[in-house]
């Protein structure tokens, strides 16, 4: 059985001054969403809290809920429901770290059980201090930069098969990093000037795949981010996961495009540039297909049947296969085909 | 088999190792290795980290250095105009004259000479003011050990609560991560292990003035200190003031054993200590020199009783009193044994999953997990016939060896690793899909199949691993910077991947050279 007949031939590369204008509509409504939210909404995990997640035996009405809480003075807390409708349960989140006190636990189901009238027990606490919030971001943020360098190495490395570049450039992120560091400007920001950098010396040293591969990913990233900003779910730690393996995934895909495309392009050098990607695309269509759905069908079935916890995790991963597989045909490609066409 | 070669023997370790290591989960009694190693979100349990308060570490010391010095000068009968503590870290001594503060150096010089001189100065009443502090070295040094002993102290007392495979280690400078799995009373786990536990005997000031004191006016060398009685009617807590003479005489330090006892007469708990022989000695001077005087036995600076000291008091033993029910004893005795923290500690993260949660996350994630897998498993029979069947028994094997990594490695399972493990398995078709693919393009150009299949996978080979460098990039990021759960995530996509790569490359491998040599099939199912 096949999908994809072997002879097959989209014209991908045609669609992709519509592509172009889809990818920069996602993008700017992606970094508009997370001006409107005032950057991502960080879970406890990064922004320090406490997190409660209670059961209730039978369905319960959320303000009764919330007043309860308001009598033992956590009125400001968020409350939503959590997992499925039928199982009761619901996430109360605050701000401050208030779970060091004896009793607490027990203060929260003799509130709600009085102002709701329904038994509930507490399924699982978790308390964030400040400090360790700051931590956890720290981490997050240089497993990130560490991400992006590793990955630099690499494919600057894998691609232009120019391995002492790749060492050159590494160095040279990292010497910027270094010396922005003394400034003492946040992390957030140093990550913003890797990227910079790394870009600034693809394009000076002409590296067009490792260009076009790079671009792909933040394209994939800053989209990914956004659609959670717009369904405001909240970043916590396996989120940052979801997004370094979103990354591996996107890479694999535009790895196997690429060396299709080189391929192609040392045996049809007569043709011209264009018809050569197209030509590759096609190639490998059956397996980029393929894969993403395969790994979309077992992603989604965590994402349907995972439970609440793992939910957010799942839904960033399905955005990521989707993304990643779409930033590979339509954003790595055009990349190469301009600088091609510049020449 | 024809050519029994490096691959097959590979193959057959690999399996068999894997299996060896999962057995211990699925059958305890089969052999003594371990299980797999579930994390606390899947079989619930509580996470704490602490930080120990090196800095009042630091200043306990200073301050018990600084009574040292005041008995000190006392004794050798130097007059002096005061000793006072400058931010809690610096003892500042003053004297009338150069004659006294000479003699206190020479004192210094025998008993203090690690202390450092910060400041020697004479101010405009002729008062000659002499500043130490603790070098910056020995200032360390005492805040690495109150944190070992912290960790130690701690580790004694959950050993008495009986908590089965605690884990308990330093993390950086000052902090503790506790685990306890499957603990059920979360609450008194948490109150056992951040009391600081520290038990004092210091005779009541009962000519002071505690009216002024109330009011502020604390004369030198004593303190103010509370008594919390709660009335069992009413629910209401009295505080009930005393002022106290500060100097410790005997502390928690010399106890050898504590134990709950029943009072007969109240029917009240309360608990029994008895002291070591220096600390029975230091008692029973204690007693006769101060009869009919009250002793106060104050625990973390609170007042628990103070009781009249009818008598001098010889074997070592005391009793402390004051509302206790059968449990707050219990867990006073314990803490009691095991010793006060040097220092405070506060709670900078505390994550606690039930058990009926951590059961619903398993149950949820092996479901996913068989359900994902079967669309998966059932997809590649369709697509490829007879060789998607080749790398279902991958897929298969995959798993295995993965679960037997976990087990050998001692690696936690989370329930993101569980999420490795799915994606694992929709990513792992990947390296068979790219072969396969592979071998079909070359089956069009018209090659034999043993021929396509041999050029299937050594073109396909090359690009598999270079597909997978990127995902094991960013697992290894997430295994070095992740925490607790994201760890897990990152062993078992790591796990995974590697899996992949040899079931698909190498064991797949073999099942086609037996099917295409041995049992010589003309046609390719594929």
């Amino acid at each position: 059985m096949q999908f994809i007949k072997p002879d097959i031939n989209i014209n991908f590369i045609g669609k992709k001054n519509i592509a172009f204008i889809v990818s920069v509509i996602m993008i700017c409504l992606s970094i508009a969403s997370l001006i409107i939210h005032k950057g991502p909404r960080y879970g406890i995990d990064f922004a320090g809290g406490t997190l409660i997640q209670i059961q209730f035996v039978k369905q319960v009405n959320l303000d009764d809920v919330k007043s309860g809480l308001a009598s033992i003075e956590l009125g400001k807390s968020s409350v939503q429901q959590f997992g499925e409708a039928k199982e009761n349960e619901y996430l109360i989140r605050t701000n401050n770290s208030v779970m060091t006190n004896e009793g607490f636990s027990e203060d929260i189901i003799n509130a709600v059980k009085s102002s709701t009238g329904i038994d509930a027990n507490i399924r699982r606490t978790e308390m964030v201090g400040p400090q360790v919030g700051k931590d956890l971001r720290e981490k997050a943020l240089f497993a990130m930069f560490y991400a992006l360098l590793f990955i630099t190495i690499y494919i600057s490395g894998r691609f232009e098969l120019k391995w002492m570049l790749s060492g050159v450039i590494a160095a040279a992120l990292m010497g910027a990093i270094a010396f922005f560091k003394l400034f003492n400007v946040s992390i957030p920001v140093l990550i913003a000037i890797a990227l910079a950098v790394t870009l600034a010396l693809f394009w000076f040293f002409k590296l067009k795949f490792a260009m076009g591969a790079i671009v792909a990913l933040i394209h994939d990233v800053a989209i990914t981010m956004g659609i959670f900003s717009m369904c405001d779910k909240e970043v916590t730690l396996p989120i940052i996961a979801a997004l370094l393996t979103i990354i591996g995934y996107s890479l694999n895909d535009t790895i196997i495009v690429f060396d299709r495309i080189r391929e192609n392009r040392r045996r049809y050098h007569k043709k011209s540039f264009d018809i050569i990607i197209n030509k590759s695309i096609n190639e490998t269509l059956s397996r980029t297909i393929l894969t993403s759905l395969t790994t979309l069908v077992v992603v989604v079935t965590l994402l349907v049947l995972g439970g609440g916890i793992i939910h957010d995790f799942a839904f960033a991963m399905t955005i990521g296969i989707l993304i990643g597989t779409y930033s590979s045909v339509y954003v790595a490609s055009p990349i190469l085909l301009a600088w091609q066409g510049k020449k | 088999m024809k050519n029994f070669s490096w691959k097959h023997i590979s193959v057959i370790i690999v399996i068999a190792a894997s299996i060896f290591y999962i057995l211990p989960t699925i059958n305890p009694t089969i052999w003594p290795h371990k299980k797999i190693n579930l994390g606390l979100d899947l079989q619930g349990g509580m996470h704490l980290v602490l930080e120990v308060d090196t800095d009042k570490a630091l200043e306990s010391t200073i301050e018990r250095l600084s009574q040292d010095m005041r008995n000190l000068i006392q004794k050798e009968n130097i007059r002096f105009a005061g000793i006072s503590l400058i931010k809690g870290t610096k003892i500042s001594i003053r004297f009338h004259d150069q004659e006294s503060l000479d003699k206190f150096k020479d004192v210094l010089d025998k008993h203090f000479k690690d202390m450092r001189v910060v400041k020697e100065s004479i101010n405009d009443n002729g008062i000659h003011n002499f500043v130490l502090d603790m070098p910056d070295k020995e200032a360390d040094h005492i805040k690495k050990m109150a944190v070992d002993q912290a960790l130690e102290t701690i580790r004694n007392r959950i050993d008495q609560f009986g908590v089965s495979e605690p884990d308990i280690r330093r993390q950086g400078n000052k902090r503790i991560l506790i685990q306890l799995p499957g603990i059920k009373d979360a609450k008194r786990a948490k109150a056992l292990i951040g009391k600081t536990a520290l038990l004092e005997f210091k005779l009541l000031d009962e000519t002071g003035d505690i009216a002024a004191a109330l009011k502020g006016n604390i004369p030198p060398g004593r303190e103010l200190l509370y008594e919390y009685k709660k009335n069992s009617e009413t629910n209401r807590v009295i505080k009930t003031p005393y002022l106290i003479k500060k100097r410790t005489l005997l502390t928690g330090a010399y106890l050898t054993d504590a134990v709950v006892q029943i009072d007969s007469q109240f029917n009240e708990p309360y608990v029994s200590i008895k002291f070591d022989k220096k600390g029975a000695r230091i008692f029973e001077r204690i007693t006769e020199d101060n009869i009919k005087k009250r002793l106060a036995i104050v625990l973390d600076k609170k007042v628990y009783s103070a009781p009249v000291i009818q008598d001098k008091i010889s074997g070592g033993e005391a009793r402390i009193t004051g509302n206790f029910t059968a449990e707050t004893a219990r867990d006073l005795a314990i803490v009691l044994r095991a010793g006060a923290l040097p220092a405070p500690v506060k709670i900078l993260e505390e994550r606690t999953v039930g058990p009926s949660l951590g059961n619903d996350s398993i149950r949820k994630g092996l479901m996913s997990m068989c359900i994902g897998g079967m669309f998966v498993v059932l997809f590649m029979v369709i697509y490829y016939k007879g060789s998607g069947l080749v790398a279902d028994f991958a897929l298969i094997l995959n798993i295995i060896i993965i679960a037997g990594g976990l087990a050998a490695f001692q690696a936690t399972l989370t329930l993101p690793g569980i999420a490795g493990i799915i994606l694992t398995i929709g990513m792992a078709v990947d390296a068979n899909v790219l072969i396969f693919e592979r071998i079909r393009e070359e089956m069009k150009l018209g090659k034999t199949p043993y021929a396509a299949v041999d050029a299937g996978y050594s073109r396909a080979t090359l690009t598999i691993l270079d597909a997978n460098v990127t995902t094991l990039i960013a697992a290894v990021v997430l295994f070095q910077f992740g925490t607790g759960p994201v760890k897990g995530f990152a062993v078992t996509l790591s796990l995974g991947v590697l899996a992949s790569m040899f079931t698909a490359i190498i064991m797949t491998r073999c099942v086609f050279d037996y099917l295409l040599i041995n049992r010589k099939i003309k046609k390719l199912s594929i």
